[in-house]
């Protein structure tokens, strides 16, 4: 047996990033197809791919054995999973069976958490909106999500389709935010049952009265119907074990302060350099004898003290 | 803050995720496009709620613009990977538990008494370093012949050793429990006896050009009328390696042939040269030579005659 450590700090730091921590980074995407995808799958695909820049990862090459719905057909995903530290994937495939299919998964420790299978119908690409181009988001800004419809909370499928979609347009988990960089809105609304339609938005702030100003979302991103296919969710026991969550917060170190039994609490101060050498002496006029000498000094003294007492004073 | 609206929308603001649970599209199945719009409408009313409460933070300015502190998302999604499992404790860890042992903080720079200066503990010119003592004073139980600077470094590789077989045992304890440190690795180095594709063993550099050399000259020419490749290095010294010294001794300079005899019988009569002569296989070689000699020349040197053996065709002549 060997032990095998990494000979730089890059490589060192990217170990530590994908190691499994307490609080986590966002999750990134993997976006792949099969071995035929459509117009239509292909467009969205890459757009899919252009919202997430930045979290996410596109295959070109087409790969035949991935199968997710099937017990074998796995291996390559988690294989990517792995390689690329991706944990949620979109699978975009293209046959007479299922027209225009996309599947959406999630993945716990490299392996397959859960599925939901699409169709989609009606795209809209990006390109064909047209608008402003000032109000155009920025890539990797938070977006907004909203869900409208009562499918969501009834409908199993749609309710597991809300939290993937979540999950997938949610991003990185951040503390502050800057109210300025809000500049684009996730729509879905479940129409019936089976479809949700999705579209993608750019918010316009507009004054009102208040602080708080009037909303106004203008389409500009793709737009699609999702169909409800397939989907497989987690074993109670895997979703227990993915949601599990420590509830304390990683300590800070408190640095430059120890406790002892003997001296009780003690702080350590830095003082930065005294430029000894860069500092004006004092004025000791040797030119005049040592009795006139001391008195300058003496009165300088004074004066220094008297203009303290002054200071305290107020 | 709470309207209305906001008690019927589900809003988690550390997400920015809105959910209205209670929208129901009029059962008249309107054109697509009436569709759309509504939903873009019911979209913009959630957006609108969640602004609502996150305009209201309290802000602090920044150079980008006013930055708000959002509160945890209450919505539970999975996590991508496990928790990190606790550390088994290691060996000296158990033992350090056990005894009451504390963990002391040591300083960079320590005082040497030796020099009366302020050295550092590790790197160069430490304290306490095992190449700078000059004489060692040999204790009752030193046996007579040892070298204790050779032993103190003996000494200290076997604690090296020792360590990293602790390190590789605490390692695998917690690889065990699933707990490997992050930018740790155990690979099997040595080849499980079952049959695995045994690895190639890799040439060194130096392997290599041997083997590139011999195939160079095993042409029939030996390799010297052919084309060199681009960055070929010219063979290194061809055939027969044998020096030989001058037959005349030059003026002024050193006779090297009969340096060489002289050392040669400087070797051989010098104190040491029991090491060199094996005096009793000396005496015995000696002893068997001179018993040949006068038993008679019956050594190699004549083709043995073997009496019993018949000639084949020797009476057939006749």
């Amino acid at each position: 047996m060997e032990i095998r450590t990494p000979k730089t700090h890059k490589a060192k730091r990217v170990l530590e990033k994908r190691a499994p921590k307490l609080v986590e980074n966002g999750k990134k995407t993997l976006i792949l197809h099969g071995t035929k995808t459509s117009a239509t799958l292909s467009a969205v695909l890459m757009e899919l791919y252009r919202l997430k820049k930045g979290g996410a990862i596109k295959y070109s090459r087409r790969n035949e054995n991935i199968r997710p719905f099937e017990s074998g057909g796995e291996t390559s995903l988690e294989f990517f999973s792995q390689k690329t530290d991706c944990s949620i994937f979109a699978y975009g495939s293209h046959t007479k069976k299922r027209p225009d299919n996309l599947v959406l998964g999630r993945m716990y420790d490299h392996h397959v958490y859960d599925l939901i299978e699409v169709g989609i119908e009606n795209f809209k690409s990006l390109l064909s909106f047209s608008y402003d181009k000032k109000i155009a988001p920025h890539e990797g800004s938070k977006p907004f999500i909203c869900f409208t419809g009562e499918g969501f909370e009834n409908v199993p499928e749609l309710k597991q389709l809300k939290e993937v979609l979540t999950d997938l347009f949610r991003g990185e988990v951040v503390e502050n935010l800057n109210l300025t960089g809000l500049d684009r809105a996730y729509i879905c609304t479940a129409i019936s049952p089976t479809k949700v339609f999705l579209t993608h938005c750019a918010i316009k702030l507009k004054k009102s009265g208040t602080i708080v100003p009037r909303i106004e979302l203008v389409e500009v991103g793709p737009s699609m119907d999702l169909v409800i296919r397939r989907n497989r969710l987690p074993n109670d026991g895997l979703r227990k074990e993915a949601m599990k969550s420590s509830k304390d917060k990683p300590k800070k170190k408190l640095k430059n302060v120890d406790q002892d039994d003997v001296l009780g609490k003690r702080g350590r101060i830095f003082i930065p350099e005294q430029e000894i050498g860069k500092k004006p002496l004092p004025d000791k006029s040797k030119g005049v004898k040592r009795e006139r000498r001391e008195g300058k000094l003496k009165k300088n003294k004074e004066e220094g003290s008297a203009s303290k007492k002054q200071k305290e004073s107020e | 803050m709470d309207t209305e609206m906001d008690q019927i929308y589900q809003i988690d603001v550390g997400n920015l995720l809105a959910f209205n649970p209670n929208h129901r599209f009029s059962s008249a199945p309107s054109s697509r496009e009436e569709v759309v719009k509504e939903c873009v409408t019911e979209g913009t009313k959630l957006v609108q709620a969640i602004a609502d409460t996150l305009f209201n933070f309290p802000s602090t300015e920044s150079v980008d613009g006013p930055l708000v502190q959002l509160p945890p998302p209450t919505t539970k999604l999975p996590r991508e990977k496990h928790l990190p499992r606790p550390k088994p404790p290691t060996k000296w860890e158990e033992f350090a538990l056990k005894k009451g042992i504390q963990k002391r903080k040591k300083d960079k720079i320590v005082y040497d008494e030796t020099t009366d200066k302020f050295k550092r503990r590790h790197g160069y010119d430490r304290v306490n370093d095992d190449n700078d003592i000059p004489i060692i004073e040999a204790k009752a139980s030193d046996e007579p012949g040892v070298d204790p600077f050779a032993k103190r470094l003996d000494d200290k590789k076997k604690r090296v050793d020792k360590q990293q077989k602790n390190r590789l045992q605490n390692l695998k304890s917690a690889a065990k429990a699933g707990a490997l440190p992050s930018h740790v690795q155990l690979a099997a180095s040595a080849l499980p006896i079952t049959g695995t594709k045994a690895q190639p063993k890799k040439l060194g550099k130096e392997a290599l050009g041997d083997v590139a050399g011999l195939a160079a000259t095993s042409t029939a020419s030996g390799g010297k009328f052919d084309k060199k490749l681009p960055g070929e290095k010219p063979p290194k010294k061809q055939g027969k390696h044998h020096k030989y010294l001058p037959i005349l001794p030059h003026y002024g300079k050193v006779d090297e042939e009969k340096e060489q005899t002289n050392k040669v019988l400087s070797k051989l009569l010098s104190k040491h040269s029991h090491e060199i002569l094996n005096v009793g296989k000396a005496i015995d070689m000696y002893n068997d030579k001179k018993e040949k000699k006068k038993s008679g020349r019956s050594d190699k040197l004549k083709p043995k005659k073997d009496i019993t053996k018949k000639k084949p065709y020797a009476n057939k002549a006749k």
